[in-house]
């Protein structure tokens, strides 16, 4: 899978996204590759944000295995889809997949926040190859996103933009603001997905900000068409990404279910790995449980 | 003396920049007719955008459509631009250094009646904090034209404060204009006055009251406040060995700060700064405003005899 090719957007409105159960199986794996990378980063780090990152392992992979048209080996190509992660601190999840689809060696991703390293704490554009925008103060990527899906609409290309925002990041303004600008420019060619795992930092998005529910009311009341999938299903993912880029008229957001920490038993639905690397013993642990899983997934139980 | 506002010229640059750059895209934020970017609206309605109230969006918006290859222009009232968009301005444009203009009108205490809340006396400061952020003040009609086009030809983060009311035209419509220079407007060797803005004329009158009074003042029109051009004023502070900087802002921080900044690394000498003493502005007529605030040839005159005087002193 390492050399997959890529396949272009768009091609059968949707249809051109089957998952067979091979390749459900190899994505699966994948995903478990990059689960490891993900708390190997943060453990070497020392720092960094693994839980949210792990929440959108299953996204990142859909997008960067299947519905993002895209060249490895020549990011700067125009025809390419363009990925904004705004919630930029979940970077470890982003260098996993551009490492694994060949932007930089496998070997940066060691040097995650350290001093000299082209992967920064929080994604910077120009620093390494993929980034596409500076994200980081959260609401931002999301608009910037917008003004991307403008200017190819603008130009009639048929590039596609897609762009990760997080449940406690949509409680900033400006999303909303960029939200109203999207649908009103009828901005077809952005996909937003949410990932709603439910937690921020003080506590669960409920407890600290619970009138951001409804969600999908609001976000159908801001002009957009709201797909609602298991966000750790890539058979889920697959039909609402799917369904988002058929869509004529108006932008979609794929408000994905998500748990924070998935794949790592003790990370799960805990608030306090959000910016948290684990400690050596719980490394250990983590990497036991994925390899576990990784027998699981090749032996059909998971 | 033909009066002019320099947002006027903006919106007819625009419309020329428009035709020879058809990757400029222009935003506004609900003031277009104010800004005078409909003035490009009309001419080119597809590559115009009004996002309504939401000065955030639209920066935001002006670093996506940079990034896919675009050459936006976003305008609103500096208050708007440099406060409300700061973190915008900083994160999604600055940092990664995109080609975003940034042309904010309504600059300074002369946006009048409107008030403190609408006065921009921070902006300067604000933006030429941010590494990287080009930041130009034009005098007049003429170079507000002239640097609105070369904002065109340049790459990289910008910042063009403007302003509402008209003021006096100093240049001639050839007049050449470069980024990170200034003009000597009057060559004097006893004390240079340091202006941008709509504080260039009335710094040219200060002069002519102080030559009455057998004092000759250097005056240097510094619409490059980032960058600063360091060697024309370092070479008139030395010369003249004291120096007034006169501003439509605070006096923390803006184009006093800078020239305060660079004579102390390379040119001491006793330097006051004329603007808004660390307070905010309120409603009221422009030249009221001016007269209140002290932004007039009287006190920009009072201010280089003190110079002078120190200077002779020390």
């Amino acid at each position: 899978m390492e050399d997959s090719s890529v396949v272009p957007y768009g091609e059968g409105e949707g249809k051109g996204f089957e998952l067979s159960p091979e390749e459900e199986t190899e994505l699966k794996l994948i995903a478990n590759g990059i689960r490891r990378d993900i708390v190997q980063m943060t453990y070497m780090a020392k720092s960094g944000h693994p839980g949210g990152s792990l929440s959108a392992v299953e996204i990142m992979v859909s997008l960067y295995w299947r519905f993002l048209s895209h060249r490895p080996h020549e990011p700067w190509w125009e025809g390419r889809d363009r990925f904004v992660l705004s919630k930029g601190h979940a970077c470890p999840v982003l260098y996993a997949c551009l490492a694994a689809r060949g932007y930089f060696p496998k070997d940066m991703l060691w040097t995650f926040r350290k001093l000299g390293s082209i992967l920064q704490g929080h994604p910077e554009y120009g620093k390494a190859p993929g980034i596409e925008a500076t994200t980081g103060s959260l609401g931002q990527g999301f608009g910037v996103a917008v003004g991307m899906a403008l200017a190819f609409k603008l130009d009639r290309r048929p590039n596609r933009v897609y762009v990760l925002v997080g449940d406690g990041e949509i409680q900033e303004g400006c999303v909303w603001e960029s939200a109203m600008t999207a649908s009103f420019r009828g901005l077809d060619n952005l996909t937003a997905i949410l990932d709603h795992n439910g937690l921020q930092i003080d506590g669960s998005v409920r407890e600290v900000k619970g009138s951001l529910y409804p969600l999908r009311e609001k976000w159908e009341a801001f002009g957009w068409k709201v797909v609602e999938a298991d966000g750790h299903s890539f058979r889920e993912l697959f039909r609402a990404l799917g369904e988002a880029v058929s869509t004529r008229g108006v932008p979609t957001v794929v408000i994905a279910h998500t748990v924070k920490g998935k794949g790592v038993s003790f990370m799960e639905g805990k608030v306090s790995f959000h910016g948290k690397p684990p400690t050596a013993s719980e490394l250990e642990e983590a990497l036991r449980e994925l390899a576990d899983r990784e027998r699981a997934i090749r032996e059909g139980r998971a | 003396m033909d009066k002019r506002a320099t947002r006027d010229a903006y919106g007819e640059a625009l419309v020329e920049i428009g035709e020879r750059h058809p990757e400029v895209v222009v935003l506004d934020a609900d003031l277009a007719e104010s800004t005078r970017s409909h003035r490009f609206a009309e001419r080119f309605p597809d590559r115009f955008f009004d996002v309504g109230v939401a000065e955030q969006d639209m920066i935001l918006l002006a670093a996506g459509l940079a990034l896919a290859g675009k050459k936006p222009f976003a305008s609103t009232f500096a208050v708007f631009a440099a406060c409300r968009a700061y973190d915008q301005i900083r994160v999604s444009v600055a940092i990664p250094g995109l080609d975003v203009k940034i042309v904010a009108s309504h600059g300074g205490l002369s946006v009048g009646e409107d008030g403190a809340t609408h006065q921009s006396i921070e902006d300067l400061a604000l933006m030429r904090v941010i590494p990287g952020m080009t930041v130009l003040v034009p005098a007049d009609y003429w170079s507000a034209y002239r640097l609105a086009l070369a904002l065109a030809e340049h790459r990289g983060p910008a910042y063009l404060r403007l302003g509402r009311p008209k003021v006096p035209v100093i240049y001639g419509p050839d007049e050449e204009f470069r980024i990170g220079d200034a003009k000597l407007l009057r060559g004097g060797r006893d004390v240079t006055i340091i202006a941008c803005g709509h504080m260039v004329f009335q710094a040219l009158r200060a002069a002519e009251a102080l030559a009455e009074r057998g004092v000759e003042a250097e005056v240097l029109d510094v619409y490059s406040i980032k960058p600063l051009p360091s060697s024309v004023i370092s070479y008139s502070l030395k010369k003249t060995g004291c120096g007034v900087v006169v501003e439509e802002h605070s006096v923390v921080g803006g184009l006093g700060g800078a020239v305060a900044e660079l004579s102390s690394s390379c040119c001491p000498v006793p330097i006051k700064r004329v603007g808004v003493a660390d307070r905010y502005g309120q409603s009221g007529g422009v030249e009221e405003l001016w007269e209140l605030y002290g932004l007039t040839p009287e006190k920009i005159a009072d201010a280089a005899l003190e110079v002078l005087h120190r200077k002779r002193g020390f």
